[in-house]
């Protein structure tokens, strides 16, 4: 049944009770033409995508838990594509033009909500850097605005701009924004499932098998499943998939935590993000102050991390706005990051022919959903990546083309 | 937030240290001599197992030390700490 | 008429000391020892707010930490505070509390209106519309977000102070109910140091609030002695009024506590809220329970509370929320609450859901005229800001449906019991494992993982006799494990005239048809959850618990679903038809309750928010109208204005003044890192790119430093002091890291060679003296022989200036005649202020970074950070002369000759002159291939410094150029933001004394 207010005046009628099942719960079937592995947004964006743009019409998507269960239901919703390499603002740009439509696209409202977004700069040195990344964005073809101190203030009521370290100014995109996360989740698997995609829940990969250096099947924890391609988007998990198919990652995981306040009126209406004074801030449509900073340095797949990296997420937000002191931070949680040493994701080809992986998004991956989900789809359907993933590949790491986007940050001097 | 065993200091709070990725990972002897893919993995492959994980830590706001901590990645648990240059502790299999 | 609702005796408030407060405008007199939600309540106000998504009216549930409705905006100004629980604020004078989430007012709210088009907005509605057309989701979100939020944020700074104190004990015991005051004698007594923190003014807990009797003897009287012992004990710390918060991993607690909330007057003195941050090497959780609401239609009406509640606001405050009184229940315990309130002068009804009944409790009721209705269940209120009447009707149990006549009952208070729930948030915090209990209907606590104990009814213990002797030997025992001497057992008596003996979760209530036809069964009251939403979720697919959670937000409130989560869970069983263990639960996460932002940030906020680094001739710079720049922690002087003179204006004067005459600049903020052991040179030739081993004493050389993968992070020059002995320098924002990364090598890799690492940073104090001038300046203050011949270029001398040991490396960062003078830090400003004196005659200058950075790119020098970027190698940076081709090994190396950075089109460090001779380009503005009329445009390079020259008249930048070496002397294009193209010349990168002479007179 389609959503729309129409049908849900309608179905106030019979007391929403015959609301069909968003996705069911089907059974592992024998046998799959494309197996996806991690039910994340990215994993049935990419199933999705494998079913619509490609035809494939057997897929499963096989998720350990809850679908949205990891990063995709932990991050704080932000969504940008100012980044400063050609390579990062292709990628991320393909997804914001595929965010503007996706509410449409999926039938489900995933509420994006392009209430702009500032990268603070509070010296000279992060002046340069937002200049030179603005700069960068806007021959891309990003929407890009450098502001200076008094905009800054003008733009972002109760803003410190006279802090320890003052305001600067501000990178400006106003595409940029957030959305609702679980909605993203929710919204791919019900198409998905509309083009006949299986969601199977609960069912935790436990073996690949290969046979002359090919993927064949799986081992699953709901039996094991004979396949003719599989993709790996295992997010918080990546190096666990790989070493079970033989190979490993330039990736760490690390606990990366969030937080939000309790629910206020409206106070902020744009996304607020330092590097310097470390913090990144939005409010969220039900008026709670989505909260995060940096990850622990520590390897950990506890989803739970330690408590001065709460600390240094709320000095600096008080830094910032002052007014905030007062509020009350109503709930913490963490998620796993995989993060690999280019900050950069790896899509694409592993050494087990048919068998494609998507990972290492590190701390910004919800941001490029559809557009990972939409390249990656591709790459599995072709058996080679497309021009966007082809730079993503782990044969960087080898040649040394990486794509840097955590060295462009720089060093101040 | 741990409680990290100093093997120079003693027991301290986790806020003390800093981690610094996977140990035992020897620096080539012949860097010139291996291929660009075995330079690649020196410098950034890792194991990053969902279980023992053997780790460089620092003591910076301490004795400024190096040294190895053996740990759970699933519980957290320190499992043991010990000096740079002593061997790999065994992994148990309980 | 005041104070209407105060029972004529009783409760433990003080009657004499009335205390005035303003709630919605109106004043009111409530007494000390009141919360705001009993003086309300003792007031006869009800109705305190609007619930989040319906604005139904709101009053009072509980009385304490739990409270979902009862949540108002207290204070004004900046410090109003929103989302505040009056059951929880202790009243004080002058006290001023709103009711949130409505407009105009609380008792006529226009959002209301939400409640009669509710029909379609259930959970999730929001997923379901708004899409269309795109473009407008904008506009729907800002009419959704101004209905969301709850209470409102100040809009000034916060004039509060908040602390943090760092704490270490032997055990923390969480919870001064009874199980926590004995665990606390029990410790306390073997000698150990115990932390026992409560959230509450008082220590008790539940059995402040009921009768109960120790030995046959008055409970209340024995509770105080045990109090007055523990306050006498010196091993034992109480901390009231203290909220354990966060529950980390190997015993780390973080706790709140209020430390003048409550005070009358604001304090100077004392902090608003203190924050705790506890390692025990013990924590016994005795938190207690909550009871548990049930699920009815329209169970949200103000005049419906919890039977503890009305139980606490009857004895603890002497307020009587209700005169005609039904207790709902499923056990026998909220019949003490019956009895309670019939004593006082209610009149009272019970509503029992079961049919069999304990018959000394069906005696006492008919000896105290309460008709109890067995086996009967609350169906429906009524009541538009109050409850007025309800609807029972008749359980068949068997059939699972209601049967036979409604019955309506008219009566001012509901009170409600559904049983209790441990509050096992903590526990589960510290990754305790719960399991479903089938007798009491709820989750316990099974698997301990910390060095931890969990007793009393916080581990699903309900019984007094037991709880007390366990108690206490619980903590006993921990005190054993810690190695403290055992003390003596004792053994109490202890009896409640009722004893808590179980309840069920009452699903079966909710028949499926009674549920969705429009009635609401609220689950969770603060998010608007009700029973036909969770239906609605399970019939969509939501049904895992993270997602029914999510999809209809319920347990999602400020109370974190303290009230809601065992019925949410207990109804997708029923639903499920599943065991409750099977459903699972969410996880729940810190904080415990909300805790400030500022307590978190504690003094770590304004100044404090992180360390300035000052050099030693800082005042000066502050006397002398330094504009400053912070690089890193340092403030580092910008520029020196004088008069009224603008950045640009300065900094031509300054870098005249340098290369015509003499400049002055406090550089002590560079790293120094003093290198001593006989393998010294040995590590420097791995750690630079070039070579060491030949550097004589006396010397100085520039290197790179490369991480493996070759790109470079930091430079500087390292002087040779002695046999084994290097004074090496970094860059400012650098020092840290290359001292960590000296560190790394020597302590991780190779642990053979014998070299020491001392960061000297702060111990000398830098004052570079450049300029044609500098040598005959220097020359009348120090013993040490400046002639060319015996201190040329690239060399180091120690000996005396202005009396004082100093160390002169001749270096020079401007391409001027310089001197780098080190003094011991302390006598930095001494000897920069005998300079400024003796200078005078060359006009002698002191310039900032601005001046410094001008200076150095009209020589081309690179600013690592600046012109690099982490992604650079030497090569990059046309340094290849830097780069050894005769060591067989440094740090990056092996990664020159990968493919990607032996790549011919690489961005290499080239000079631009715009043709103009005028435009200054921005820096970090781009060049491209071809100036389009717009984007995209492919891009080549980009502006990495970019000045005025006022050496040279015209404006310089360097840029990393696309293949840039073989573009030399080629035209680029710089497209602007605005629309303006600017059109340059590819150049060399040194724009001043290409041949280096002026360094070398």
């Amino acid at each position: 049944m389609k959503y729309s207010l129409y049908n849900l005046v309608k179905n106030s009628f019979s007391y929403h009770e015959n609301w069909e099942k968003a996705w069911s719960s089907p059974d592992l079937k024998p046998e799959y033409d494309v197996v996806i592995v991690g039910g994340g947004g990215h994993g049935l964006g990419t199933a999705y995508y494998l079913a619509k743009e490609f035809g494939v019409k057997n897929i499963a998507v096989l998720e350990k838990g809850w679908i949205g269960g990891g990063n995709t239901g932990r991050n704080t919703t932000i969504i940008r594509s100012n980044y400063l390499w050609d390579e990062s603002a292709a990628l991320y740009n393909h997804a914001v033009n595929l965010w503007e439509g996706l509410s449409s696209e999926l039938n489900f409202n995933v509420m994006f909500s392009q209430r702009g977004l500032f990268h603070l700069a509070h010296s000279v040195h992060d002046m340069q850097e937002i200049t030179r990344r603005g700069y960068s964005n806007y021959l891309n073809g990003i929407d890009a605005e450098i502001l200076n101190q008094d905009q800054v203030a003008k733009k972002i009521p109760h803003i410190n701009v006279n802090g320890r370290y003052p305001v600067l100014g501000a990178l400006l995109q106003r595409r940029a924004g957030t959305a609702r996360h679980d909605a993203v989740a929710w919204g791919y698997a019900r198409a998905a499932e509309n083009l006949g995609v299986d969601i199977i829940q609960n069912c935790e990969v436990k073996g690949i098998d290969i046979s002359n250096g090919k993927v064949v099947g799986l081992q699953t924890t709901k039996g094991s499943v004979k396949v003719d391609k599989v993709g790996l988007v295992p997010a918080g998990h990546s190096s666990v998939l790989a070493n079970m198919a033989g190979f490993s990652l330039p990736i760490n995981s690390v606990p990366l935590q969030a937080l939000v306040s309790e629910p206020v009126k409206p106070i902020l209406d744009c996304v607020i993000m330092s590097n310097s004074v470390h913090v990144y801030v939005s409010q969220s449509d039900k008026g709670e102050l989505v909260v995060g900073a940096g990850s622990d340095a520590y390897n950990s797949y506890s989803q739970r991390g330690s408590f001065d990296m709460i600390e240094h997420m709320m000095a600096p937000l008080v830094e910032l706005f002052p007014i905030f002191s007062r509020l009350k931070m109503l709930r913490s949680w963490g998620g796993i990051v995989d993060v690999t040493p280019d900050r950069s994701p790896i899509i694409g080809k592993t050494p087990v022919k048919d068998l494609f992986i998507n990972c290492g998004w590190g701390t910004g991956g919800f941001k490029a959903t559809p557009g990972s989900a939409h390249v990656f789809a591709e790459t599995v359907f072709r058996g080679e990546p497309n021009d966007i993933a082809a730079p993503f590949s782990l044969e960087r790491h080898f040649s040394g083309a990486l794509v840097d986007e955590a060295a462009a940050a720089a060093v101040a001097h | 937030m741990f409680i990290i065993n100093c093997p120079y200091c003693g027991e301290r709070d986790q806020t003390e240290f800093t981690c610094h990725g996977e140990a035992h990972i020897a620096r080539p002897d012949n860097p010139s001599e291996i291929s660009d893919e075995e330079w690649g993995r020196y410098l950034f492959f890792r194991e990053n197992p969902k279980g023992t994980h053997f780790e460089r830590w620092t003591h910076d706001h301490g004795c400024r030390r190096w040294f190895n901590v053996m740990r759970d990645t699933v519980t957290d648990q320190i499992i043991k700490t010990y000096k740079m240059g002593e061997a790999k502790p065994e992994i148990s299999n309980e | 008429m005041s104070n209407q609702n105060r029972t004529i005796y009783g409760g433990k408030v003080n009657r004499e000391k009335p205390i005035n407060f303003v709630f919605n405008g109106k004043s009111y007199i409530g007494y000390q020892g009141d919360t705001l939600a009993s003086a309300l309540l003792a007031n006869d106000v009800h109705l305190i707010g609007r619930s989040f998504k319906y604005h139904r009216a709101r009053g009072i549930l509980t009385a304490g930490s739990e409270e979902p409705n009862a949540i108002v905006q207290l204070g004004l100004g900046a410090r109003t505070e929103p989302n505040i629980r009056a059951t929880e604020v202790e009243l004080y004078e002058g006290l001023e509390a709103s009711s949130q989430n409505c407009w105009p007012s609380v008792n006529f709210d226009i959002g209301a209106m939400n409640n009669f088009l509710s029909r379609i907005f259930p959970a999730g509605f929001y997923y379901k519309t708004f899409k269309w057309p795109p473009s407008m989701w904008l506009f729907y979100e800002h009419f959704i977000r101004k209905a969301a939020g709850l209470g409102q944020s100040p809009t000034a700074k916060n004039p509060d102070r908040y602390e943090q104190k760092f704490y270490y004990t032997d055990i923390t015991i969480v919870g001064g109910g009874i199980s926590g005051l004995l665990a606390a004698l029990g410790a306390g007594r073997s000698g150990c140091k115990v932390l026992l923190i409560d959230e509450n003014p008082e220590l008790g807990g539940y059995l402040l609030d009921y009768n109960f009797s120790i030995n046959e003897k008055d409970g209340k009287k024995w509770l105080k002695k045990i109090i007055e012992e523990l306050d006498g004990l010196a091993n034992v710390t109480i901390l009231k009024r203290t909220t354990a918060m966060g529950y980390y991993d190997y015993n780390y607690l973080t706790a709140l506590e209020k430390v003048t909330n409550h005070h009358v007057e604001f304090s100077n003195t004392l902090p608003r809220e203190r924050y705790w941050r506890i390692r025990s090497k013990k924590v016994i959780l005795a938190q207690g329970a909550f009871e548990r609401p049930l699920v009815f239609a329209d169970n949200d009406r103000p005049g419906i509370m919890m039977a503890s509640a009305g139980q606490k606001y009857l004895s603890r405050y002497g307020v009587l929320p209700g005169k005609s009184v039904v207790l709902f229940t499923n056990n026998d315990h909220a019949y003490l609450t019956a009895f309670e309130f019939v004593e006082k002068g209610a009149k009272v009804t019970v509503v029992d859901t079961r049919d069999l009944l304990n018959a000394r409790i069906s005696e006492k009721c008919k000896l105290l005229n309460i008709k109890v209705f067995k086996s009967y269940s609350v169906i429906k209120t009524y009541g538009d800001k109050k409850v007025n009447r309800i609807e029972i009707q008749q359980v068949d149990k068997n059939q699972n449906q209601l049967t036979g006549e409604v019955e309506n009952i008219h009566t001012d208070c509901v009170l409600m019991s559904g049983g209790w729930n441990p509050a096992v948030q903590l526990f589960s915090q510290s990754r305790g494992k719960l399991k479903y209990d089938l007798k009491i209907n709820t989750f316990v606590p099974d698997k301990i993982i910390e060095n931890q104990k969990i007793i009393g009814s916080n581990n699903g213990q309900f019984n007094l006799q037991e709880n007390l002797n366990e108690s206490f030997e619980a903590g006993i025992a921990a005190a054993n494990e810690l190695n403290f001497n055992s003390v003596e057992k004792v053994n109490w008596t202890g009896k409640e005239e009722i004893e808590f003996t179980h309840s069920d979760v009452e699903p079966y209530m909710l028949g499926k048809k009674k549920v969705t036809k429009g009635s609401k069964h609220f689950i969770d009251f603060q998010n608007d959850v009700t029973a036909a939403d969770i239906f609605l979720a399970q019939r969509e697919g939501y049904i895992s618990v993270e997602h029914t959670k999510r999809y209809t937000t319920t347990g999602m409130g400020t109370d974190q679903g303290k009230t809601s989560n065992v019925n949410a869970l207990a109804l997708m069983s029923h639903i499920h038809n599943k065991p409750v263990d099977e459903i699972g639960h969410t996880t729940f996460r810190p904080p415990y309750a909300p805790q400030t932002i500022g307590a978190i940030a504690g003094r770590s906020v304004d100044k404090l928010f992180d360390p300035v680094r000052k050099t030693s001739i800082h005042e000066w710079h502050v006397e002398n109208k330094a504009v400053f720049e912070d690089v890193g922690q340092w403030k580092r002087p910008y520029y020196f204005p004088q008069n009224k003179e603008d950045i640009h204006q300065a900094v031509k004067r300054e870098c005249l003044a340098v290369r015509n005459s003499l400049g002055i600049l406090d550089a002590s903020t560079l790293g120094k890192i003093d290198l001593q052991g006989p393998d010294a040179a040995k590590f420097l030739n791995m750690i630079y790119t070039n070579a060491w081993s030949k550097l004589e004493i006396g010397s100085c050389r520039y290197g790179l430093m490369c991480n493996e993968h070759g790109m470079i992070f930091d430079d500087g020059v390292t002087s040779r002091l002695g046999e084994n002995h290097y004074h090496m320098t970094t860059t400012t924002g650098g020092a840290a890291r290359v001292m960590s990364w000296l560190e790394e090598f020597l302590q991780t890799e190779w642990l053979d060679m014998k070299v020491f690492c001392t960061s000297v940073t702060e111990q000398w104090a830098v004052l570079s003296i450049s300029g044609p001038n500098s040598r005959k300046f220097l020359e009348d203050l120090t013993n040490i022989d400046l002639s060319k011949e015996n201190f040329p270029f690239m060399k180091f001398r120690e000996g005396e200036v202005c009396g004082v040991k100093a160390r002169i490396f001749r270096i020079s960062f401007t391409g001027e005649l310089s001197y780098e003078v080190n003094v011991p830090a302390r006598y930095g400003r001494y000897v920069w202020e005998k300079f400024m004196e003796h200078g005078k005659k060359y006009n002698i200058t002191p310039y900032g970074t601005e001046t410094m950075h001008v200076l150095r790119a009209e020589k081309g020098f690179i600013i690592v950070g600046q012109d690099t970027d982490g992604s650079v190698t030497p090569s990059d940076m046309n340094m290849d002369w830097i780069v050894s081709k005769k060591k067989e090994d440094f740090l990056g190396k092996r990664s020159y000759t990968r493919s990607d950075t032996v790549r011919h089109d690489r961005k290499k460090f080239v000079g631009l002159l715009v043709n103009d001779k005028k435009t200054i380009l921005p820096e970090g503005s781009h060049i491209v291939e071809k100036a389009l009329k717009q984007p995209p445009m492919k891009m080549l390079g980009h502006i990495t410094s970019s000045y005025y020259s006022p050496t040279l008249g015209y404006p310089i930048a360097l840029a990393m150029l696309k293949d840039g070496i073989s573009k030399m002397g080629e035209q680029v294009v710089v497209p602007l933001m605005n629309g303006k193209i600017i059109e340059a010349t590819v150049t060399d990168t040194i724009f001043y004394d290409k041949e280096g002479k002026r360094n070398n007179e």
